[in-house]
């Protein structure tokens, strides 16, 4: 059979070193195969996370040959094979223990975000139409990729600031939601930082859902944060109202 | 002796972060209890989240006749007359108004022309029935319940893991569990508590589960003294892929087939046509797994051993837009384009029919303050699962789990745990650090995933199931020695050797049901008693620990009242 190398990092918060594994290679098979095959044989207490092996839970994220992406739907024959393939931890979230990143950040950051509330004396119909433009926004399996690229969190470390593309996801998912009664523009700029993002569409890129974040997520939401706070007419509107 | 462990306190704690646990938890929250869920893996990861096809529930949106008497004919008829019959009428019942409240709670379905929730065919339903959105139902409502859940005040436990319920005499009192990110333990009080672990299928070498079913949760309350019944019926998925080997096992949703998926051997038949004629493709899970496995079996398999499934006959952008994650899946995972060519698939462990034995109104078990719902709790689905069926489930019977262990909170005093209890589970979680020798968790893993696919498959025999029971014992001296290397830091080896305990007692738990039950009916099929026995249709096992040993029963199955038998009655077909 057809071996490959992986070369994997091992260690922890305090430090560490990758660590080469050869590994068996059969047709069809992807990365996270490999980090079970070195866990079943090689090195038990390599620390991974995964769930539905398919794409559909966002558990099995990692950093394949210096690219973020999801273990389970990365096939080792997409992948040099004369070369050491390199497993990295995501690297803008604070290291558990090898594969494993402390990703408990975002969870605190979902929770400022108010969730879906129906409009008042709302009819429940809904056009299919309605449900096809939102359903871009709601196919999020929360891998945290796009949080890892983003240079606002990777580079500048924004994380007090900044909620991330994978939040601005989420309110667009529900800004956008026919039936739901909440502004969330306010939110936008003032907690969540929609600001800092300078759309560069690194995000996007590394999307494992194909959402077109940055398109369809993040510049509708900016253009309503400058309609709803900037725009003369509303500001002046809201001087009479004194809002 | 210091403590070595963190305590928390909670009028409700819910083991299980699945759709079951999460509306539990918001109906527990909503009765005024405080409540805390655990989960091993992250929130939003459950298996929930993968499940694709939709949500049954007699809405009548699409096909009027639609009621819940249909449905609870259904249901019993799937589970061929063994389902507990006050379950299936709740459920029938109830779940349109649970889909509903998801819909409030902010779930987007797919809609009909007239704006309503879009319902789509699956099998064993009479009617369009499933509650969908595109193939991702699962993700729509684990999102909607996990959002709900959080903004409400529930106190989420993400990657930690229960090994032990603490009991105060008879009642359950708490729960001992590790951090799986540092290996530190927690000991949590609780006045009630509700088990929403999901199923077992890892303990099989072909399943479309993850890592998280290996029937912890069984296991917990079957050494706290509840009941298990009908766990001989655990349900073979008759579409898994099939290759490459690396996704084998991995689901091919039943809507391909609720949508227009056809199957046929390798040599083009249609073969569905002679298992049978009525319902085709959209026949029982338990018929199209057997027939598929019947025609590999007698030589009329694919390349790889498995059946074709074809949908692309119809339109290309039809097929993506109703099966969007199959379309991809097939073609990342296995380079084949379901709109252009057919797909190959064969049998998988999907879901467990059995497990705790619960009252139905209350979802309690056995044991007081001991509630369980979901995949983890049996009755519902007898002895064969519908398609749709459990999501439905997860709605209607957590939140009756989680009403009714709030409402035992509220009437409970506060009950108190011994210590030694806490050392012992801390010493038996440990061991493996102390073992000497060489035996390795995932080695006797792989064995046991051996023996149950091989002995306790699909079709069974007395011999097999004897064979698998001697395994059983070896495997389970085996898993006492085994030891893993490293810290207790996120150490994958060392939860394996607790998940190991679980699954070598449910699979026990298996194998001893399916051997006393000698007729095969819905997923348990017997070769060597290949027809169905009316005297079982009056009883089921029930599985209890007895002074240290698994102990059978068979307990009589309770007549079903004059109306529903009748709605039985109605249209014979
Ligand atoms: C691929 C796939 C597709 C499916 N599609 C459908 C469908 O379309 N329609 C349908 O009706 N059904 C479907 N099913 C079945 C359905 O998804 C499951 O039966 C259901 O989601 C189980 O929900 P649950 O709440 O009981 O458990 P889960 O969602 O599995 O949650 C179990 C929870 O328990 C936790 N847990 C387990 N053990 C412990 C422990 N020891 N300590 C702490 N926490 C623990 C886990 O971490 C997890 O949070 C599908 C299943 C699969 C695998
Ligand atoms: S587009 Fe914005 S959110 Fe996306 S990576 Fe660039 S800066 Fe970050
Ligand atoms: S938006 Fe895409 S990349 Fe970001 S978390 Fe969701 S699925 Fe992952
Ligand atoms: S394991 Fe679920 S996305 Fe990879």
């Amino acid at each position: 059979m057809k071996e490959a190398t992986l070369r994997v990092f091992r260690g922890d918060s305090s430090g560490g070193q990758t660590v080469d594994y050869r590994v068996p290679v059969a047709p069809g098979m992807v990365v996270l195969d490999a980090l079970h095959y070195i866990q079943g044989y090689l090195a038990p207490d390599l620390a991974v996370r995964w769930n539905c092996k398919a794409g559909k839970c966002g558990s099995c994220s990692a950093e394949v040959n210096g690219r973020p992406r999801l273990t389970c739907k990365t096939r080792m024959d997409d992948l040099p094979q004369d070369q050491p393939i390199t497993v990295l931890p995501m690297k803008s979230f604070p290291r558990i223990k090898d594969l494993v990143t402390d990703v408990s950040w975002n969870y605190r950051v979902n929770r400022k975000i108010p969730p879906f509330e129906p409009r008042k004396r709302v009819e429940w119909k809904i056009s299919q139409l309605d449900v096809d433009r939102v359903q871009e926004f709601r196919k999020c399996i929360e891998c945290f990729l796009c949080q890892n690229v983003c240079h606002v969190l990777r580079e500048h470390d924004k994380k007090e600031q900044f909620a991330g593309p994978r939040f601005f996801v989420r309110v667009a998912g529900l800004e956008m939601h026919p039936l739901d009664g909440l502004n969330r523009a306010g939110l936008l700029k003032d907690q969540l930082g929609l600001g800092y993002c300078n759309i560069t569409k690194c995000c996007t890129e590394v999307c494992p859902e194909e959402i077109h974040i940055t398109d369809n997520a993040i510049i509708p939401l900016k253009e309503r944060v400058v309609d709803e706070f900037y725009d003369p007419l509303t500001m002046l509107f809201r001087k009479i109202r004194g809002g | 002796m210091t403590a070595n462990y963190e305590t928390r306190e909670h009028d409700v704690l819910i083991i299980g972060a699945g759709g079951a646990g999460l509306r539990a938890a918001i109906e527990a929250l909503a009765q005024g209890a405080s409540v805390g869920v655990v989960c091993k893996s992250l929130l939003g990861k459950a298996h929930t989240v993968m499940a694709e096809g939709g949500i049954a529930a007699a809405m009548a949106n699409v096909d009027a006749a639609d009621s819940w008497k249909t449905h609870f004919r259904d249901t019993m008829r799937g589970g061929k007359f063994l389902n507990n019959w006050r379950m299936a009428q709740l459920h029938a019942q109830e779940s349109p108004d649970r889909v509903r409240e998801l819909e409030q709670w902010g779930a987007l379905f797919d809609r009909t022309e007239s704006g309503d929730i879009l319902q789509r065919a699956f099998g064993g339903h009479t009617f369009k029935r499933l509650c969908h959105v595109g193939d991702r139902t699962g993700l729509e409502m684990i999102r909607t319940l996990q959002d709900r859940g959080v903004q409400q005040g529930i106190d989420v436990y993400m990657e930690c893991t229960v090994t032990r319920l603490l009991m105060d005499g008879g009642r359950v009192a708490g729960a001992f569990a590790y951090w799986r990110e540092n290996g530190r333990f927690i000991v949590f009080k609780a006045k009630s508590i509700v088990i929403a672990t999901g199923g077992i299928g890892k303990a099989w070498r072909v399943t479309s589960n993850s890592w998280e079913y290996t029937g912890d949760g069984m296991a917990l309350a079957y050494e706290a003294g509840a009941e298990l019944m009908d766990m001989e019926f655990v349900q073979f998925h008759p579409t898994g892929m099939v290759w490459p080997p690396g996704v084998q096992g991995i689901l091919v949703t039943e809507a391909v087939r609720g949508e227009g998926g056809i199957l046929r051997n390798k040599v083009g038949e249609r073969f569905m046509e002679k298992y049978d004629p009525k319902r085709m493709e959209l026949s029982t899970r338990d018929v199209v797994a057997r027939s598929i496995y019947t025609e590999v079996k007698e030589g009329r398999g694919t390349e790889h051993g498995g059946a074709y499934l074809d949908i692309s006959h119809k339109p290309a952008e039809y097929v993506k837009k109703k099966l969007p994650s199959m379309y991809h899946q097939f073609k990342e995972l296995a380079d084949v384009d379901i709109t252009k060519g057919p797909m190959e698939v064969g049998p998988t462990c999907h879901y467990m029919m059995g497990g705790i034995r619960v009252d139905a109104e209350t979802a309690q078990s056995t044991v007081p303050g001991l509630f369980a719902a979901g995949e983890a709790a049996a009755g519902l689905h007898g002895a064969n699962r519908l398609g749709g069926n459990s999501l439905s489930d997860l709605l209607v019977f957590g939140r009756r789990a989680g009403l009714a262990a709030a409402q035992h909170a509220k009437r409970s005093s506060t009950p108190s745990i011994d210590n030694a209890q806490i050392e012992q589970a801390e010493k038996e979680l440990l061991a493996p650090f102390s073992n000497s020798g060489s035996e390795s968790p995932y080695a006797v893993h792989r064995d046991l995933q051996e023996v149950m696919q091989n002995l306790v498959g699909i079709f069974r025999t007395d011999e097999d199931l004897k064979k698998a029971l001697a395994e059983l014992v070896k495997l389970k001296s085996r898993a006492a020695k085994v030891s893993v290397e490293g810290s207790r830091l996120f150490n994958p080896g060392w939860h394996l050797s607790f998940d190991l305990k679980a699954m070598l007692t449910v699979s026990e738990a298996v194998t001893y049901s399916a051997l006393a039950r000698t007729e095969s009916r819905g997923a348990h099929s017997r070769i060597d008693h290949p027809s169905v026995d009316s005297a079982w249709e009056k009883k089921r096992n029930v599985i209890v620990r007895e002074s240290g040993g698994m102990s059978r029963r068979e307990v009589p199955i309770k007549p079903m009242p004059k109306e529903l038998q009748e709605i039985l009655d109605e249209d014979k077909v």
